[in-house]
């Protein structure tokens, strides 16, 4: 039944997308649709693959996310406190540590990511290295949630993260090299993929729930917010250094 | 013709297991080498793998549909509409595209609804089945609503030229301005609804509207304003869904 009900909302979700483009394509262009029975197809995969995701999204994804907030928090797992002592932010580094293995493993392999750093060394003539610009946004992306992890454990306000960084990305986009910067802002995108985003947003929730004196709501959230900004800095910084290292006068041999 | 079929499925389903294994791989590393406990109550390892099954197949058919149905058409209409120079409808595309493709986003559905599931458990709305259904709806089509005008702009910004870094730190400021006023409570949701709607299926048809329109007018740079677009589907729900949050909590 459960599945039914998510079919039927998942077909609303495409309906507008359909309505838009069959809409412009018969009313606005005129023009008849080639292949239409394949495209017809297509549209009914859409749905089917949507729901099946969603389905998969409350079984798999967000269990698994606040499963290990709940575990990496749990009084039996964290070093013991000594009589009075209260928890310090330090004690929380397995967190740490498993928010930037996830956000480093999960952006280097991205497949759109390999793609676009393939096209961004080819059009450097050579300054950018493909293999280092990966580099820099799986860093990015790690320095991003690892920041979000500590900030939930902390429970400072979000809006000094988004600030900092929004300071940096400002002053980097002044002095990095011109052809880099809509590629540093397109990895800001790349990184939070369909899959990555219900863990990360689950795990945030998680140590805000389990975490004493955390508020999900006011503290949960903005780890993904986070994963975008920090690579659209990295990225601008290794193409400054790329750029420095390039224009080194050559050694006479 | 029926083993080519197979053989190109199975390959997509290669490309979704890639997207997944990191995470399975970080995850069961941890729970074998550093929680070694049990699974927590309520959570089942069958359960696990069968969901994760589902993700696997579900975003395999979902992302094949997308690239046999809606890209190739939504990819040739912006390129007509171009071609025709109306710039009226040319906004209307704009908006519509941004809207739609929004609306039907994965990632945004799932954040959507871990958001509404907070917000009803804090007692921030009714904690109902229906009322959280309803929150979670009303965020999508802020969200949705601001992809739609973010790509609108962006549209007019090509068209007219603009300098891009300033429209953005324009809307930076906008950001840190409303976070001031909004309820702090919709801070955290606000700034995460900015990240989720560069995903699967808005950024292909936005970039690919982008760069025709950059393409087929004189002195622009179709790398430099196709991506201007997607910067802008970043900065613009933040700034949506803040407002929203002003009125609503």
């Amino acid at each position: 039944m459960e599945i039914l009900d998510t079919f039927r909302s998942t077909i609303l979700d495409v309906i507008p997308i359909i309505a838009i483009v069959f809409g412009f394509q018969y009313f606005v262009i005129r023009k008849a649709i080639y292949h239409l029975k394949q495209v017809i197809t297509g549209f009914v995969l859409v749905v089917v693959g949507l729901a099946l995701f969603l389905v998969g999204l409350d079984m798999a994804l967000f269990p698994i996310g606040e499963m290990m907030a709940f575990q990496l928090v749990s009084e039996e797992f964290l070093p013991a406190l000594s009589e009075g002592a209260s928890r310090h932010w330090s004690h929380y580094y397995w967190v740490y540590l498993f928010a930037f293995a996830i956000g480093a493993s999960t952006t280097i392999a991205e497949p759109s990511l390999i793609a676009v750093s393939m096209k961004a060394g080819e059009v450097s003539g050579g300054t950018i290295d493909p293999f280092w610009l990966r580099v820099a946004v799986a860093l990015g992306m790690a320095i991003g949630i690892t920041l979000g992890t500590w900030r939930i454990v902390t429970g400072l306000p979000l809006y000094w993260f988004v600030l900092g960084a929004y300071i940096l990305v400002i002053i980097q986009t002044l002095l990095a090299p011109k052809e880099i910067i809509p590629l540093a802002f397109d990895s800001g995108g790349v990184t939070t993929s369909t899959i990555t985003v219900p863990v990360i947003t689950a795990l945030g929730l998680g140590l805000a729930s389990n975490i004493p004196g955390r508020d999900p709501v006011l503290d949960g959230f903005g780890m993904i917010a986070l994963a975008c900004l920090f690579p659209i800095i990295t990225v601008m910084g290794y193409a400054q250094i790329a750029q420095r290292v390039a224009n080194r006068p050559e050694p006479t041999t | 013709m029926y083993m080519k079929n197979t053989m190109l499925f199975l390959g997509k389903v290669r490309d979704s297991l890639r997207d997944l294994l990191p995470v399975v791989l970080v995850v069961t590393v941890f729970q074998i080498a550093i929680v070694q406990q049990p699974l927590p109550e309520g959570v089942s390892l069958v359960d696990l793998l069968l969901g994760l099954g589902f993700v696997i197949l579900g975003l395999t058919l979902f992302i094949q549909g997308l690239q046999q149905g809606l890209f190739p058409i939504g990819e040739n209409l912006a390129r007509e509409l171009v071609g025709r120079g109306s710039a009226f409808w040319l906004f209307v595309f704009a908006f519509t595209l941004g809207f739609g493709t929004t609306i039907a986003e994965p990632a945004l559905i799932a954040v959507a609804g871990q958001a509404a599931l907070m917000v009803g458990e804090a007692g921030l709305i009714d904690n109902s089945e229906s009322a959280r259904a309803g929150f979670a709806l009303n965020l999508r089509i802020v969200v949705a609503f601001s992809v739609g005008t973010a790509v609108m702009v962006g549209v007019l910004r090509i068209l007219k030229g603009w300098p891009l870094h300033f429209m953005i730190i324009g809307g930076y400021v906008i950001v840190l301005l409303l976070t001031l006023v909004a309820p702090s409570e919709i801070v955290g949701i606000a700034y995460d609804s900015g990240g989720v709607t560069t995903s699967t299926i808005t950024v292909p048809l936005v970039t690919a509207l982008g760069v025709g329109l950059a393409t087929a007018i004189k002195g622009r740079n179709p790398v430099l304003d196709g991506f201007g677009l997607i910067a802008f589907a970043s900065v613009m729900p933040i700034i949506f869904v803040l407002v929203f949050g002003l009125f609503r909590f």
